[in-house]
């Protein structure tokens, strides 16, 4: 009888004692940010897709060499590239990340002999098709490079022929192939 | 085998998931009830089998660093503390520098105290109280942060390489840690006041679940649940890799067996977590993170089993090598698939309500048990 009341004390004190957590906490202010009118900044070392990096001279570093294509394990890049008549490097083409396969695991970034790639800092990247997420990176580079302002410029090795790099006919997705 | 319901008995068969919120995911439970109780009840897995061993077998070691995080996204971090522990041992010449390790265990040990908290979350969930998870949420965030800043990602980690780990740390992330640290250990009263001692939670799990000693051995159980009947076994301990032997921490164990058992088991493991994390910080040496000469194509060649704790108990990794670039023969022994195959002798005459305190208790993870 008596283990029964001590019961019901017991438990009564617990769940008060509970109600004082729950009541301090409740004065205080709210920890969550309310996603659509605030956003919670960016940490610097997010890695988001990859992107080319563009130099200060407003151009790529990415030699074609195709070591980040081999590394990835689920096969999401693509190059393309010619080699110009009379050049001696091959010229990059088209950079094609497709990001719906992409893993993050960083092997391409880890792999490329001259650093031309670093993760992007896309938190709240959001689309409505799976086209959406075929990146052409050489037109972002491009983009980034008009952002910065710099001028997107070609290293000139020959003095002939400076044609712009043109970015693949198909990129630019249409919202109604979802 | 499942059992076909008999007409001749007054039972009810119940499929419980595979989405059922209390699973955690897709397990499928096929329960015979009579009344409110249980009279068998059969795991039934698979429904989240995505090939992660052979898919091991036919990409390069690299290639599977983005795996491990995919089985358990608990613990992401173990599971690639135990793939990179294995593949290094078949390549001897590999010298892993001394502030990787530290960098691999603080890591891991810091996912092992968010894993938990999410545990502690989804259990008391699982139990019908809804605002604990958001206390211990708080707390995860801030790790996830600290994790963040260091990996690049928030659950599914790839962090860790052969011969080392893809990031460095700076003084101000040690500082953060350990402002975490100390965070953490004030919260923990917190939480006992919270939940430990309340009436109803400590009415739903204590002498619910019983697992013995014995019957805990016999299905290898392993981890907290193992822990939970009084068997101080741990990896960590048992069978020391890493930099573990250089630290100083206990193995909490409760004698008492049931839910309650392994939910003090988990708490104590949190604060052992953060003794290690605290420690190790203070030794982290300075140097390189990653190894200086790492092949450029890994071919090893051997036949290992290496054993880590993760989060759920013990993980190991069974890799086979032939010298070519990918594994001939992997096989990932994960913790939550012996746990959850005690549950048919487990929870044969409990109440339905007890089978989900008992489940929860099991901390599953239901994607490493698929696999
Ligand atoms: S991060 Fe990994 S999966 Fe993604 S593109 Fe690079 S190598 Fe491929
Ligand atoms: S590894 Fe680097 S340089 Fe080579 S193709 Fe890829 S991005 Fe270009």
């Amino acid at each position: 009888m008596l283990n029964y009341f001590k019961e019901i004390f017991v438990g009564i004190k617990s769940l008060l004692i509970g109600m004082k957590v729950t009541a301090f906490y409740g004065t205080k202010r709210t920890i969550t940010a309310h996603y659509p009118f605030e956003k919670i900044p960016v940490t610097l070392n997010f890695r988001g897709h990859i992107d080319l990096v563009v130099t200060k001279k407003g151009y790529h570093k990415c030699i074609t060499c195709g070591m980040c294509e081999r590394a990835c394990p689920s096969g999401c890049i693509t190059l393309d590239s010619v080699k110009p008549e009379g050049a001696k490097k091959k010229k990059l083409t088209g950079y094609t990340l497709d990001f719906t396969k992409c893993s993050l695991c960083g092997n391409c970034v880890e792999t490329c002999p001259t650093n031309a790639i670093k993760y992007s800092n896309d938190y709240y990247l959001v689309g409505t098709s799976r086209h959406d997420f075929h990146f052409d990176l050489l037109d972002r580079a491009m983009k980034a490079a008009e952002e910065m302002g710099i001028e997107w410029t070609e290293p000139v090795e020959k003095p002939k022929e400076p044609k712009e790099p043109q970015a693949e006919g198909g990129e630019s997705p249409s919202p109604a192939g979802a | 085998m499942i059992q076909k319901p008999d007409p001749t008995q007054e039972t009810l068969v119940l499929n419980m998931g595979p989405q059922h919120p209390s699973t955690h995911g897709v397990l499928r439970v096929v329960l015979h009830c009579d009344g409110e109780y249980v009279l068998d009840a059969e795991p039934v897995i698979g429904y989240g089998h995505r090939m992660h061993e052979l898919i091991g077998e036919v990409r390069d070691h690299r290639g599977f660093y983005a795996n491990v995080g995919r089985m358990d996204y608990g613990g992401a971090l173990s599971f690639g503390h135990g793939h990179i522990l294995a593949v290094e041992r078949m390549l001897p010449d590999l010298e892993v520098p001394e502030r990787a390790e530290y960098l691999r265990v603080i890591t891991t040990e810091l996912n092992r105290v968010a894993s938990h908290l999410l545990w502690f979350g989804a259990f008391l969930l699982d139990l019908g109280a809804f605002t604990p998870i958001l206390y211990s949420f708080d707390d995860r965030e801030a790790i996830l942060d600290l994790l963040e800043h260091v990996t690049g990602a928030r659950l599914t980690f790839s962090y860790m390489r052969v011969g080392g780990v893809c990031a460095d740390v700076d003084k101000d992330w040690c500082d953060g840690v350990l402002a975490f640290v100390k965070r953490m250990r004030d919260r923990i009263p917190m939480y006992h006041k919270l939940v430990s001692g309340n009436i109803i939670f400590r009415k739903r799990v204590e002498d619910v679940g019983l697992i013995t000693r014995d019957m805990a051995l016999k299905y290898g159980c392993t981890g907290p649940v193992i822990r939970g009947s009084g068997i101080p076994y741990d990896v960590r301990r048992s069978e020391p890799y890493s930099i573990y032997p250089e630290l100083d921490f206990d193995i909490p164990t409760s004698e008492r067996c049931d839910c309650m058992g392994r939910y003090d088991v988990r708490w104590a493991e949190i604060e052992q977590s953060l003794r290690i994390i605290e420690q190790a910080i203070a030794k982290l040496p300075e140097g390189p993170v990653m190894a200086e000469k790492v092949p450029k194509v890994i071919k090893a060649k051997g036949e290992v089993y290496q054993a880590v704790e993760a989060a759920r108990g013990s993980l190991g990794y069974y890799i086979a090598c032939d010298g070519s670039t990918s594994p001939y023969r992997m096989k990932i022994r994960v913790p939550s698939y012996s746990n959850l195959s005690i549950l048919k002798e487990l929870t044969r005459g409990i109440l339905l309500s007890d089978l989900v305190a008992v489940m929860g208790s099991f901390d599953l993870v239901i994607p490493e048990i698929d696999r």
